[in-house]
């Protein structure tokens, strides 16, 4: 009889190599995703004249600088030099590259679950920190630095302390036009931007396991935003319906043997967590943030919070995020102005969010101009067949190829100093959407809200009668 | 890189919580090679006006000979980005004192020299007092885990790994290395024992 165990400690010893006296673990990685700002880590297997020690499981996604419009011709030197340099490095070294030509290119938490690189028991590492995505499958992954990411290169292995467990168990329905974004921002609110630090995150309950796949990467996804470096969903039939037939995913004897083992990954009833925490889904409402951190997130029903009734530490921040996002204290959040709108981006780029946003923006008018970037080109194909495309720009809202885009604005999509975005990505942080901008994170269901009436608004009413 | 075990330098606060990686180091700068240098970039937005002068009474343009950072929690959380170390580190710090860091920002500064060092709320509302918008000569000693500024010293707590790392400069990929019979060996069995691990040969796109 071997003592009860949580799903994390299952895949962490199936992934150990050695561990150390000092309780560092060399992890074997089953899957190693590289982009464009990967280059300072091919600088540094090169100047010690190391190879890619895998190139079969090493695979390359152009995304963070993808530009999302006339894309066969760069015109900024960065830009292409960026992407060139991991054109360059991926053909040196052998790798499969998703090239902005390729049908398969996407940002890389989009393209690897889809492609069925993601898979349930496997350890995955990538250099971006929104690598927690992949744990919707009940795999091991969390983003690294640049030297962790030579060291995977070089090695196929990672060295790693073992987090501390922590479970998040969620209860209940969620109510209409309410969503794991939602879900996400209303916990980080309650814990804080550090309330998960040192810890892997495993959601558990009913409304966990209610929601689609898309669902549970835009929850794991945001497991980093409350400083969660992991974030776990136990592999289900949804999992699985999700990925049979993907490209890479494995097939005919090997897929029935990889659905025994993977039916078997689950944290068994007994097994300890070190931190436990309940929520209840009828509790949470459609949420946005109105500061420059994630945990500075309020339902959209309820108001600005106010600087000179809270307890000092925390009003000198309270007012410092005011006075950035220009917004008065103690006003109703909702009917804020903004100036444009963005749908796109590794936590809320996918089919699934955009038929969300489109449900609401059908036969309407945006009010203001956005942004629709979808998660990849085969997000985009999928759109496009069902008619996505066109509602978005029969609304006004341009429609763009995939990448990173305005998330994080290196491909140029920016918005402008002091302008102001209802955004369904998930960093609220100065200056993240380009120097100045000002950004409200929420779901993409509430971003074409925004987009209607050209202010944060509750989007339930506008559901009334339709298929959200 | 090269290890060490106590600094002497001056000490500076920067009393705000949550600084992101996005604010050490803005994205724009990322495409930078690492020999041109990351100092200049450092918490550049907060540090320049919109004309790229430098804020007179940013605590780090008045001082720029400091090496400790003192800082609110949550320093460095965000994106992965190893170029927010790299901005700190070609800046001159050497050391950072938070209640507490961002994981991955945490690991890529043991990676680059660079001190994480966590000191309770207590501790760092102290710090903050005595430091004030000045600067003070200060001592970090890493196998003891002190931080004097003054006539007061306060501990700061740090992974026995990372502080074993710290003090003699290790090198993962040197350590893995002497790991390559344990590595081949849970290869060969993981092939084994999970033959879908492998990615499977790509499909044929439709």
């Amino acid at each position: 009889m071997t003592a009860p165990s949580t799903l994390l400690d299952q895949l962490w010893s199936a992934h150990e190599i050695v561990r150390r006296d000092d309780g560092s673990s060399l992890l074997w990685v089953d899957r190693h995703l590289v982009h464009e700002g990967s280059h300072h880590a091919f600088a540094k297997i090169e100047a010690r004249g190391l190879a890619v020690a895998e190139p079969d499981r090493t695979f390359a996604v152009v995304d963070h600088y993808a530009p999302t419009r006339n894309r066969a011709r760069i015109s900024d030197p960065k830009i292409k030099y960026m992407v060139d340099t991991l054109r360059k490095n991926a053909r040196k070294h052998g790798l499969r590259l998703f090239d902005l030509d390729d049908p398969g290119q996407g940002i890389v938490h989009v393209v690897g679950p889809e492609q069925g690189l993601t898979l349930p028991g496997l350890l995955i590492n990538c250099g971006d920190s929104h690598t927690s995505t992949h744990g919707a499958f009940g795999a091991l992954a969390f983003g690294i630095g640049a030297t962790e990411v030579a060291h995977v290169l070089a090695t196929q292995t990672i060295w790693q302390k073992k987090p501390a467990a922590m479970r998040l168990h969620i209860d209940g329905t969620l109510g209409p036009g309410v969503g794991a974004k939602d879900i996400a921002l209303n916990w980080i609110a309650k814990l804080s931007a550090d309330g998960a630090q040192g810890h892997a995150i495993e959601y558990s309950g009913s409304a966990v396991r209610a929601l689609s796949m898309e669902g549970r990467m835009t929850l794991c996804n945001l497991s980093i935003e409350g400083g969660a470096r992991f974030g776990l969903i136990a592999p289900d039939e949804t999992t699985f319906s999700y990925l049979g037939g993907r490209s890479y995913a494995p097939r005919g004897a090997a897929w029935n043997a990889a659905l025994e083992d993977w039916s078997k990954l689950r944290t068994d009833d007994a097994a300890h967590f070190d931190r436990e925490i309940r929520l209840n889904a009828r509790d949470i409402a459609p949420t946005v943030t109105w500061g420059t951190s994630p945990e500075q997130a309020i339902p959209v029903t309820s108001t600005i919070p106010d600087p000179t009734v809270l307890t000092n530490g925390k009003a000198e921040a309270v007012r410092d995020a005011l006075d950035y996002m220009s917004l008065d204290a103690g006003r109703p959040i909702e009917g804020t102005p903004v100036d444009q709108v963005f749908v796109g981006s590794c936590t809320n780029g996918r089919i699934e969010d955009l038929r969300t946003a489109a449900a609401v923006l059908s036969g309407r008018k945006a009010k203001v101009p956005g942004l629709v970037s979808p998660g990849s080109a085969l997000v985009k194909a999928q759109a496009e067949q069902e008619g996505l495309d066109r509602i978005f720009v029969e609304a006004g809202l341009e429609w763009a190829g995939a990448g990173c885009s305005m998330c994080v604005g290196m491909n140029g999509d920016l918005v402008a100093p002091g302008k102001r975005c209802a955004s369904s990505t998930n960093r609220n942080f100065r200056g993240r959407q380009g120097p100045g901008a000002r950004t409200h994170l929420m779901s993409p269901a509430m971003v074409a809200a925004a987009a209607v009436t050209g202010t944060i608004t509750d989007v339930r009413p506008l559901l009334k009668g339709r298929v959200g | 890189m090269p290890g060490w075990n106590r600094h002497s330098g001056h000490a500076v606060a920067l009393p705000i919580h949550n600084i992101d990686t996005d604010q050490l180091i803005p994205s724009r700068f990322m495409s930078t090679r690492r020999k041109e240098g990351y100092g200049g970039f450092l918490l550049h937005d907060l540090r320049k006006d919109e004309s790229g002068d430098d804020h007179p009474h940013f605590p780090l343009n008045r001082h720029r000979h400091a090496s400790l950072l003192v800082a609110g929690r949550n320093f460095g959380s965000g994106s992965s980005r190893e170029a927010a170390v790299y901005a700190l580190v070609d800046a001159g710090i050497r050391a950072v004192f938070a209640p507490s860091f961002g994981d991955i920002f945490a690991g890529n500064a043991v990676n680059n020299g660079l001190l994480p060092a966590r000191v309770s709320e207590d501790d760092y509302t102290l710090l903050v007092r005595i430091l004030g918008e000045s600067t003070e000569p200060a001592d970090v000693a890493l196998e003891s885990g002190k931080l004097s500024v003054g006539e007061i010293e306060v501990s700061f707590s740090l992974d026995p790994s990372w502080r074993t790392k710290l003090i003699n400069g290790w090198d993962d990929i040197d350590q893995t290395l002497q790991h390559v019979a344990d590595i081949e060996r849970h290869k060969t069995s993981w092939n084994q024992n999970a033959p879908w691990a492998r990615p499977a040969a790509e499909a044929q796109r439709s």
